[in-house]
């Protein structure tokens, strides 16, 4: 259709309002052709009558009620999809920002994607080895997974990533390719460039396709940057057959843009200004990891995001510990003990990890030592809050010997080198050494077999002889 | 001849319709060319406002708008058990065929499959006079469930025309039935009901059985009885879900509804493979054979989430009426809730708190209501019980759909983020939960179980009671300053909640554990504690005790006496008492 409307009805923070419009379609893409020759992207938000309200990706400034042309595409938001994404830099709306020309296009896919049937889903089973211990062992991430990380600004959730995107193997080699798809919405300069020169320096730039919607771009285009590095993990997932994770940060900045966005269509707000149908929008982005049965190939997620005020009540990493299938929390006082990755135990989790491991995926033992090792950090916790009110040296044999735990845990198991690739065996391994500290029958959560088999004291003497030199 | 109506507005899943009175409240429509399914939910002079159950990305303002002259209904026959359907009773087995991995928009696909024949009995001849809610005919609809075909309950008359037994599909005619005014009715193995009326019964029984889910901490503490209504929050990572798998794997329900409502999809794919995978204990056969899923994740149309709960308590009543007892899982009902709110919000209605409108909580309290043990309208007895997960925002209980859920139903099992952050499982926390059913149910324990079995159960209580005021001591000067009485308190508290209260889902014994041996545990750690607490009085070291093994041994009596062998808890009881004179005999010499 080569329908053209001259100029615009009202203009109101990125929305404007087109008059007199006939067959416009709901959700629909729309270009917007200026005076200058410039274009912008519009989508059909709303439609009234003979009135369509547009969406404007790149914004509205410098637009006037007259000096515009807008044509209807009759299509959904698209992006061009090939097996030449890999390696490719995109703007958040999915537009080349490498310099290297468009996409050569197999397909478009629309960038909403449409619900993975649950009967077609495959239940995730096989683990990613991430070669962080504290991950492997007690929160294992597993393909198809969405595990988001919890984070604080200043804390370091980027080198954790980054660490991860370096060390992540496929634990059951199935010859399927592993790739990256990173988004990056409304991060600075410097942490995109930190991400790329990662990248970059570890050799995997070319299995990563990016996706940079920065601080200082438009909120509009953040709100579809996710949905662009989706629809193209979606594509290398389940028609390349590889096997994606997607890195999305910062999902505070992507929620914030949802906000302002809103706010402007005069929306009623729920919490903290946030739209009603914020569960729903998050729902919409983090549903799209999976395993499609009978069809090689996955979309893992590991979405970022920084809880404001380090809040975890916040409404966005609450709605996303909803949806998520889990959590890895960091924590600001361990960043400040010097212990990296400053991974929070407790309050992290995989949901999916209790069908992932033991015997057959990663070891037997797996779950006895994970659960052991949860509930006797519980009880380094109450130990230390003891302490801090009536002294160490007045606490029973038993704290004492929690805190004499709770320290090397934090020294020994917690913290790794950022170059430190920790195989599931060391893992598993050190993490029985270290419950030795532990009077046997102060671990209640293992079975007695299970227990004989793997508890030795002498080994944790020589850690600790090891470690204080 | 008035004009077909065509939409005028389109706003995410709302649209409207100007000028035009064809519509009733309620109705459901068929919305634009692709005939999107879609429901009236609002009614001015100028304005029919129209919640689509369907994506409506694509929808033109003029598009025609098809009336269907009924309210949104479900159909209700055979085939529903085994079934999984999403928020308005599309399957989506159908639809995967349809439109394959990923959910396409406009499928019409038969609710139930309508070539599979049934051997169906018929119960009626032509003469007979039936009511409504009356059984005409039966028919196996899985191996562990029998299916029967009741009269409509707005029904009653003559029939006219009966089958003979034999092999049917779901839209043959059975029998005709001839109504006082004269009208012949044809009716088949299926029926359609509307999903916002409650299914009529003939009369509301009180609560008197509880439904057994073999877990001891609700079973024990916080029981609820058959026909009653229970909520369980928490925050993320609580374990909602898994407390909710447990109690529809193992609950003495004949039948599952699982709602999954705007929940994960992994979820669902995982209650389906486990629930097939999971042999029933009563019938031998998979679970799945007396399960109906409703799957309506986060990702699917948020106004078909808002049906999904009603869907689902349309087929628990249907099969209710049928004479069985029905458990239905809400997972979640604050998501149901985010759904209202988030249609709410595209009318632009006033909101109330937090931008939930004002009806909430009359919502809340129609679904919760729809629950209860009835005598149907045939005489049987069947009941519709349910448990609904809230998800309170920032795990704060006193957001608006816990407060509100939170006054319509008796039972309350508050989820502890602390308790699972020291994966003490299931999470319930012993002193935010309550049960009202507990005198409604007392006779049954006390008649069927044992005659103690209250008795215990108060002291259990009193003792985590005292513990937590212990505690809140031991916090501020820590546990060396009090008592040996006071210690051994909360000794035998941990007993209570390591060895009784923790339950391992994942265990082949501990993971449904039978009243009686709930009954024994009880007993055993009661034994313990009145013994060693005359031991302390004796001036015996509790130090000594706690040393022992014996509490060890307590703990461990949920995995090393199996669920068919309770008999020898008396062996364990006198090994237990022969330590324990032993370190009598041993003070008394020191002495």
């Amino acid at each position: 259709m080569s329908l053209q409307y001259f100029g615009l009805h009202s203009i109101s923070g990125s929305l404007v309002v087109l008059d007199h419009v006939e067959g416009a379609k709901f959700d629909e893409m729309a270009r917007i052709v200026l005076d200058d020759g410039t274009e912008r992207t519009g989508r059909v938000a709303m439609l009234e009558g003979d009135k369509a309200i547009l969406q404007v990706f790149e914004g509205t400034h410098g637009l006037s009620l007259t000096n515009t042309r807008t044509q209807f595409t009759g299509r959904p938001m698209e992006m061009p999809l090939s097996g030449d994404l890999l390696g490719r830099v995109f703007t958040g709306a999915g537009r080349p920002a490498d310099g290297l020309g468009e996409v050569m296009a197999e397909k478009f896919g629309d960038i909403n994607g449409a619900p993975l049937n649950p009967v077609s889903r495959q239940y995730p089973r096989n683990y990613i080895q991430t070669g962080i211990s504290s991950i492997d062992c007690l929160m294992t991430l597993i393909r198809g997974q969405k595990l988001p990380i919890f984070s604080g600004t200043g804390l370091s959730h980027n080198k954790l990533a980054v660490q991860i995107v370096q060390q992540a193997r496929i634990a059951k080699d199935s010859g399927a390719e592993f790739a990256v798809v990173f988004a990056a919405m409304g991060i600075q300069n410097d942490v995109a460039d930190y991400f790329r020169r990662s990248f970059a320096e570890s050799g995997v730039l070319q299995n990563v396709v990016m996706f940079l919607n920065l601080a200082n771009d438009p909120i509009v285009e953040r709100i579809i940057t996710p949905r662009c590095a989706l629809t193209a993990a979606e594509y290398l997932a389940y028609e390349k057959h590889m096997h994606i994770l997607v890195v999305m940060t910062d999902m505070t900045a992507y929620a914030e843009a949802l906000r302002e966005f809103s706010s402007s269509k005069g929306e009623i707000p729920g919490r903290k200004g946030f739209p009603g149908y914020l569960y729903s929008d998050l729902a919409s982005l983090y549903e799209r990891a999976g395993i499609i049965e009978g069809i090689e190939g996955s979309v893992t997620q590991l979405p970022i995001l920084t809880m404001p005020n380090d809040d975890i009540t916040h409404p966005v990493p609450d709605l996303t510990g909803y949806i998520t299938e889990g959590q890895i929390v960091l924590d600001r006082g361990l960043e400040q003990g010097g212990v990296y990755p400053p991974i929070s135990v407790l309050p992290s989790l995989s949901r999916l990890m209790k069908d992932g491991i033991g015997e057959g995926y990663t070891r037997a033992d797996h779950s006895a030592v994970a659960n052991q090792l949860f509930a006797s950090y519980a009880q380094v916790q109450d130990a230390r809050s003891l302490a801090s009110v009536i002294g160490e040296e007045e606490l029973s044999a038993l704290d004492k010997q929690y805190l004499a735990f709770g320290k090397y845990f934090e020294k020994c198991f917690l913290s790794q080198g950022f170059d430190e690739n920790r195989s599931m065996e060391e893992t598993l391994d050190l993490g029985w050494t270290l419950l030795s500290l532990l009077p046997k029958s102060a671990l209640d959560r293992v079975d007695d077999q299970v227990l004989d088999a793997h508890y030795d004291p002498d080994a944790a003497a020589a850690l600790i002889r090891k470690v204080e030199g | 001849m008035m004009q077909q109506p065509v939409i005028y507005s389109v706003n995410g899943p709302v649209v409207k319709i100007r000028n035009t009175n064809v519509f009733s409240m309620m109705e459901m429509v068929y919305v634009g060319n692709r005939r999107l399914i879609g429901e009236v939910i609002g009614l001015t002079d100028e304005e029919t406002t129209i919640q689509v159950y369907e994506s409506t990305s694509g929808l033109q303002t003029g598009e025609p708008v098809e009336p269907t002259g009924a309210p949104m209904s479900v159909t209700l026959g055979p085939g529903i058990l085994t079934n999984i359907f999403d928020g308005i009773e599309r399957p989506l087995r159908a639809l995967e065929d349809a439109s394959g991995a990923f959910i396409g928009d406009g499928l019409a696909v038969p609710t139930l499959d309508n070539e599979k024949e049934y051997d169906v009995s018929i119960k009626v001849k032509v003469g007979t006079i039936m009511q409504g809610g009356e059984a005409y005919a039966s028919c196996p609809e899985t191996s562990a469930i029998l299916h029967l075909c009741l009269v409509p309950p707005n029904l009653s008359g003559k029939v006219v025309f009966a089958a003979k037994d034999g092999k049917y599909r779901i839209n043959d005619e059975i029998i005709r039935l001839e109504d006082a005014a004269g009208r012949v009715h044809s009716l088949t193995l299926c029926q359609k009901w509307p999903i916002r009326r409650a299914r009529p019964a003939a009369r509301r029984l009180p609560p008197s059985r509880p439904m057994i889910t073999g877990q001891r901490v609700l079973d024990t503490l916080f029981p609820i009885a058959r026909g009653g209504t229970a909520a369980i929050p928490g925050g993320f990572g609580t374990g909602k879900t898994m407390t909710q798998h447990q109690i529809a794997k193992w609950c003495d329900a004949d039948i599952i509804v699982y709602i999954g409502c705007g929940e994960r999809g992994n979820e669902m794919t995982q209650v389906l493979e486990e629930f097939t995978a999971l042999k029933d204990p009563r019938t031998g056969k998979s679970l799945m054979e007396r399960t109906v899923l409703i799957a309506n994740t986060s990702n699917m149309p948020v106004a078909a989430r808002e049906a999904s709960i009603y869907t689902g308590i349309t087929l628990a009543e249907y099969y209710r009426d049928m004479g069985y007892h029905i458990a239905i899982m809400a997972d979640s009902t604050s998501r149901w809730a985010e759904a209202l709110r988030e249609i709410s919000g595209r009318l632009e209605e006033m909101p109330a708190e937090e931008g939930y409108p004002a009806y909430l909580p009359s919502r809340l309290s129609e679904f919760y209501e729809r629950t209860g043990a009835y005598e149907t309208l045939n005489g049987r007895e069947g009941s519709v019980t349910v448990i609904g997960a809230v998800s309170p925002q920032g795990s704060d209980f006193s957001e608006p759909v816990t407060q509100n859920t939170r006054r319509f139903v008796r039972c309350f099992w508050g989820l502890d983020k602390a308790l699972a952050y020291a994966r003490h499982y299931p999470a319930i926390n012993w002193n935010m939960s309550y049960s009202e059913y507990l005198d409604d149910l007392s006779h049954f324990y006390e008649s069927e179980v044992d005659p103690k079995f209250n008795e215990y159960r108060t002291e259990i209580s009193a003792l985590l009671k005292e513990e937590q005021s212990l505690m809140d001591i031991v916090r501020l000067i820590g546990s060396d300053v009090l008592p040996d009485d006071q210690k051994l308190i909360i000794e035998i508290a941990r007993l209570i909640r390591v060895g009784f209260l923790q339950q391992n889902a994942y265990h082949a014994e501990d993971t449904y554990v039978p009243l009686d041996k709930q009954f024994r545990m009880m007993e055993l750690i009661l034994h313990v504690y009145h013994r060693t607490k005359k031991m302390i009085a004796e001036h015996v070291d509790l130090e000594a005790i706690k040393s022992s093994g014996i509490m060890e041994l307590v703990i461990k009596v949920k995995y090393d006496i199996p669920n068919r062998q309770l008999e020898r808890f008396d062996a364990l009881t006198q090994q237990i008492d022969g330590m324990l004179d032993s370190l009598r005999t041993k003070k008394k010499e020191v002495l």
